[in-house]
């Protein structure tokens, strides 16, 4: 109560919380982006998502470390990670696509166990992070501070959704992306390689995963376990969001982000994250009864 | 018949006289009863009833806790409170099942498995910022009176016994109409729900049953290591919530004796990655993992089923 | 079609029979004229960093008692050997494994384990086989209240980690003439028994001054941001900041205070040295006073290594990273085990521990000398604070080899 009392004495806390948590969202965005694109088109539930950003995050880490520039680490890393991703397909992912959920679910846990203790072989389990270099922006006469990188975690999350929606509208990959979400059998009948198209698409995702890593790497710190969080965010953003659409997703990512920030200031933080997914449980028991209430209504 | 007979016989003998035979093993050995009561508890869901519950080791983890707090609070001796603690301990379990089975067991498909995987990680965080139970820093259950070796033996038998009942009430009830609804429920739950029965009413019985064996075991484990911590023991939802749901799937869910063979199959081959492997033994769980799945995803039994049909009564067409 | 099928299904169970093979061409036993001592310790995980610290650092130890000779027990010379297991920074598997050790691999003596949770697992195992259990890198005070006979610890509990810390803050305040009861204190501790430890030891210093307690949150273990908390400290304005939530909590804190601007005169945490923050981040990390057991420049020495100058130089040298404390404390614990089969002159557990109970040596890491509980309360612990890029020891005065500089000042 002590904290509620401090929110409304001074109010332009609200603001700061208001824009960390945003920005914080920003990066959740990113890896729910990945998480509807390859749930949507191949019907698959990512559970290495979180891996795939801190693949991202060590790749933007050893750029870094290589001298250079951080804003140059991003896309660089999302290269490396598409190249990752498309490889991890053609290994693995091939085999589970158009199976049941559920074991795509398992698989895909097997393969985060892996790639997290192969992280902590290859790279070491040290804490690690890239200094961006990037300064502090004050607002409101210093009361208010906003990291620059966490601005440019923003635009990338923003420039990132803009380019997502415009490739899978006009690029005929992203025509075929489309088609192939919609019926893969149709797809296949007229002409489209869908396996080319799943391979892509999940390139794709883990260079978006990547890039969401960079900015991880040049926010936070990197290790190997830092995967768990951002896979069941990017989960729980999707299911509110639903799968098609691109700003839903951006949305709700940026609402979770705020929502976890006012939530670990008044409860204390050893409450944030049993606050995340107690919501995540009433967010789904609610949208049942509020379905079934819609069901009803159509009799 | 005669065979199986004897065979159950001589698993029942050999189970009872195993501590004395490797006797450095009656830890791990009771550990993988556990493990059986475990992947069988969550078939019941998963495997019978088609719901896919990622968050089982709720119930597992309350009843520890129940356990440890009625011992550390009751002030009974060791073996009064250790009963009384189970006992409250599986009572709050069905409890906890019963009042979160209407609102989750709405759920269906996906959005179960993900609601339930939100329930144990959230009640793994509640346990771990609560400073009546130790918050982060757990609790440590009393210390065990006997002689030394003698809580191997007891805990062994314990955990055993928790098996040998698990499995025979389990195959009670799916021989009879109990069975039959779940697995109406499983093939299609509108269609079940139409014929009027009652399938909320079903779901929410069979989580409390599966509630009652988990708090039970969740009761037994929180002593048998002496220690619990609210996210690494109690609500592990990344080790024993997982690999409950591997076990089941690797011996053929939807079977009774496929979890069981799942769970002896799967703690052997973990415990001597981790032996052997040291460093890479998660690459090595993982690589298992994917391969189970792509590769089995009807498990031992389910391939051996379509292997050889007969073996398991399906008649073939045309056969004598 | 059925013929792919089982072909697929070949290859799998290939596989799958491969990674068995593997798992068992690894089995090798070693016998022969060797004392083995068991641990074990987090390889994965998120203590993993500690983890290898504590590895590397009873390795060092056994190589360098093997080099000189071994241990002499009835005049017999043993060399030592370590078998490990790794425990996955969880208690469960911690109990387990030493339970594996002793009664399975046979182990007599065993190591400890990186972490008070763990260790809180293990040390109901070792007392019930009664097997000596010597550790370095558990701090909880807990763990020596329950009447344990054979844990001993070499290191100081981590109730002491952070009290220095409040001491200085006292200090500071007489200084410029303020009764230190007006000191104002805002703390985040991980949610973890050794976090929360040091919590209880900070809590009862500012008790003992009178110090008022702002802020008191509790970090989630897989925390990935601290804005919520750092959000509050700028609204209360303390004048100590004290964070501990090993190297992901020092890294994170420093990082984000220097960000956000967080104004805080002094700041201080558990851990800097082995998270690096003064050589990843030494603009931001200046100022910041580190808790550590242990310091190279500290002027103890022993027969082994020779001074502590002289083991941290060892210990990069092998291992190509400057020395924490944790490997230092492991090596200690190793040094134990020497020192006491010699005087015991048996090898029996029960005569090694009684050995170990009457220890009173000095190692390159302190002094060691376990009271009845089993823990070292020869050893006091060091304040750091990052200097120029550097970590220089402020307190205790006896060791300090510059003067506090406070308020800390803020990078631009």
């Amino acid at each position: 109560m002590e904290n509620l009392r401090l929110l409304f004495d001074s109010p332009v806390l609200s603001v700061q919380l208001l824009i960390d948590g945003v920005l914080i969202g920003a990066i959740f965005a990113l890896a729910a982006y990945g998480m509807a694109l390859v749930w949507g088109v191949m019907g698959l539930i990512n559970v290495a998502q979180g891996e795939l950003v801190m693949l991202g995050g060590y790749a933007a880490f050893y750029l870094y470390r290589a001298r250079i520039h951080p804003l140059f680490g991003i896309p660089l890393a999302a290269a490396a990670m598409f190249c990752f991703g498309w490889l991890l397909y053609r290994l693995v992912i091939f085999r589970i696509v158009e199976k049941d959920l559920f074991i795509s679910i398992l698989a895909t846990f097997g393969l985060s166990i892996l790639l997290q203790q192969l992280a902590n072989t290859l790279f070491g389990a040290d804490v690690r992070t890239a200094e961006s270099g990037f300064g502090t922006l004050f607002l409101f006469g210093g009361a208010v501070t906003v990291a620059e990188i966490k601005l440019i975690s923003f635009a990338a999350a923003l420039v990132t959704g803009v380019f997502l929606i415009q490739f899978l509208r006009r690029s005929r990959m992203g025509q075929a992306i489309r088609a192939t979400a919609q019926n893969a059998r149709a797809a296949r009948v007229m002409g489209v390689d869908t396996q080319r198209v799943y391979a892509w698409t999940f390139g794709l995702n883990a260079a978006i995963c990547g890039a969401s890593g960079a900015l991880v790497a040049m926010t936070w710190v990197v290790h190997p376990y830092l995967g768990l969080p951002y896979t069941v965010r990017a989960f729980m953003i999707v299911i509110v969001a639903g799968l098609g659409n691109v700003t839903a997703v951006l949305a709700t990512a940026l609402g979770l982000g705020a929502a976890e920030n006012f939530a670990g200031f008044i409860f204390g933080a050893e409450y944030q994250a049993a606050f995340v997914f107690g919501l995540l449980v009433a967010i789904l028991v609610w949208r049942r009864f509020w379905l079934a209430r819609e069901r009803r209504y159509l009799q | 018949m005669k065979l199986r007979r004897g065979a159950v016989a001589a698993c029942v003998v050999l189970a009872l006289v195993a501590p004395y035979l490797f006797p450095n093993w009656r830890t791990q050995m009771a550990l993988l009863f556990i493990m059986i009561v475990f992947a069988l508890t969550w078939d019941l869901l998963g495997g019978q009833m088609g719901y896919n519950s990622f968050g089982n080791v709720l119930f597992f983890g309350v009843g520890m806790y129940v356990c440890a707090i009625v011992q550390r609070n009751g002030h009974f001796a060791y073996y009064p409170g250790l009963f009384l603690g189970s006992a409250a301990g599986a009572v709050a379990a069905v409890a906890v099942a019963a009042v979160l089975g209407s609102g989750i067991l709405g759920l269906r498909g996906h959005y179960f498995a993900i609601g339930t995987l939100g329930l144990g990680i959230a009640a793994g965080e509640l346990a771990g910022g609560w400073d009546f139970v130790g918050a982060g820093g757990g609790m440590v259950p009393p210390l065990f009176p006997g002689e030394l070796g003698g809580r191997e033996t007891f805990f062994y038998y314990l955990c055993l016994a928790l098996a040998a009942v698990t499995l025979p009430v389990l195959r009670w009830l799916y021989s009879g109409r109990f069975g039959l609804v779940l697995n109406a429920i499983r093939d299609d739950e509108d269609k079940a729900e139409a014929m009027g029965l009652r399938t909320t009413r079903y779901k929410t019985t069979a989580w409390c049953i599966s509630a009652f064996f988990l708090g039970l075991s969740g009761g037994a484990v929180g002593n048998l290591l002496g220690f619990i911590d609210p996210r690494e023991v109690a609500f592990a939802v990344d080790t024993f919530g997982v690999w409950m749901v591997l076990m089941a799937i690797l011996g053929g869910k939807g079977t009774l004796w496929g979890p069981v063979l799942g769970a002896v199959v799967f703690h052997v081959t973990k415990e001597l990655f981790w032996t052997y492997l040291l460093g890479w033994q998660r690459v090595a769980l993982g690589l298992l993992i994917v391969v189970i799945v792509v590769f089995f995803p009807v498990g031992i039994l389910g391939w051996a089923r379509e292997r050889w049909p007969e073996r398991f009564g399906h008649r073939i067409e045309g056969a004598p | 079609m059925p013929k792919r099928i089982s072909r697929t299904h070949l290859v799998a169970s290939g596989g799958v029979a491969l990674l068995l093979a593997l798992a068992f061409a690894a089995v090798a036993e070693a016998t022969g004229d060797e004392i083995v001592l068991g641990a074990a310790v987090s390889l994965t995980g998120k203590y993993s960093v500690n983890g290898k610290n504590t590895k590397d650092g009873y390795d060092l130890a056994v190589e360098r008692i093997n080099e000189l000779g071994g241990v002499k027990v009835a005049g017999k010379p043993y060399k030592l050997k370590v078998t490990y297991y790794d425990d996955e920074s969880t208690p469960a598997r911690a109990a387990q494994l030493t339970e594996r050790l002793i009664s399975q691999d046979g182990v007599k003596f065993m190591l400890g384990a990186y972490g008070s949770g763990l260790t809180k697992a293990m040390a109901p195992v070792t007392e019930k086989y009664k097997v000596p259990h010597v550790e370095g890198n558990s701090a909880a005070r807990e763990l020596f209240t329950q009447g344990y006979k054979y844990l001993f610890a070499v290191l100081s509990t981590s109730d002491y980690y952070l009290r220095d810390a409040v001491n200085l803050a006292a200090d500071v305040a007489k200084e410029h003439r303020k009764d230190p009861k007006t000191v104002k204190l805002a703390m985040a501790f991980e949610n973890d028994p050794f976090s929360l430890d040091v919590r209880d030891g900070v809590l009862e210093d500012a008790k003992k001054y009178g110090m008022k307690v702002l802020i008191d949150d509790k970090l989630p273990p897989e925390i990935n941001d601290m804005a919520a908390t750092l959000t509050k400290v700028r609204a209360v304005k303390p004048d100590v900041l004290i964070v501990s939530g090993h190297e992901k909590g020092a890294a994170l804190v420093v990082r984000q205070t220097g960000e956000m601007k967080i104004d805080v005169p002094m700041m201080a945490s558990t851990h800097c040295d082995s998270a690096r923050i003064a050589e990843t981040m030494p603009r931001l990390a200046e100022g910041f006073l580190c808790a550590s057991q242990w310091d190279r420049h500290l002027s103890y020495k022993d027969r082994w290594f020779g001074s502590a100058d002289d083991y941290a130089n060892r210990f990069e040298k092998r291992f190509n990273y400057p020395a924490p404390y944790q490997a230092a404390e492991s090596t200690a614990s190793v040094l134990v085990y020497a020192d006491a089969f010699a005087r015991a002159g048996s090898l029996d557990p029960e005569k090694v521990r009684d050995a170990i109970a009457s220890t009173d040596m000095m190692t390159m890491y302190g002094p060691i000398k376990f009271d009845t509980t089993g823990k070292n309360t020869a050893k006091p612990m060091v304040l750091y604070q990052v200097q120029g890029g550097e970590y220089k020891v402020v307190a205790p005065k006896k060791w300090a080899q510059t003067k506090l500089v406070w308020p800390r000042k803020l990078s631009q």
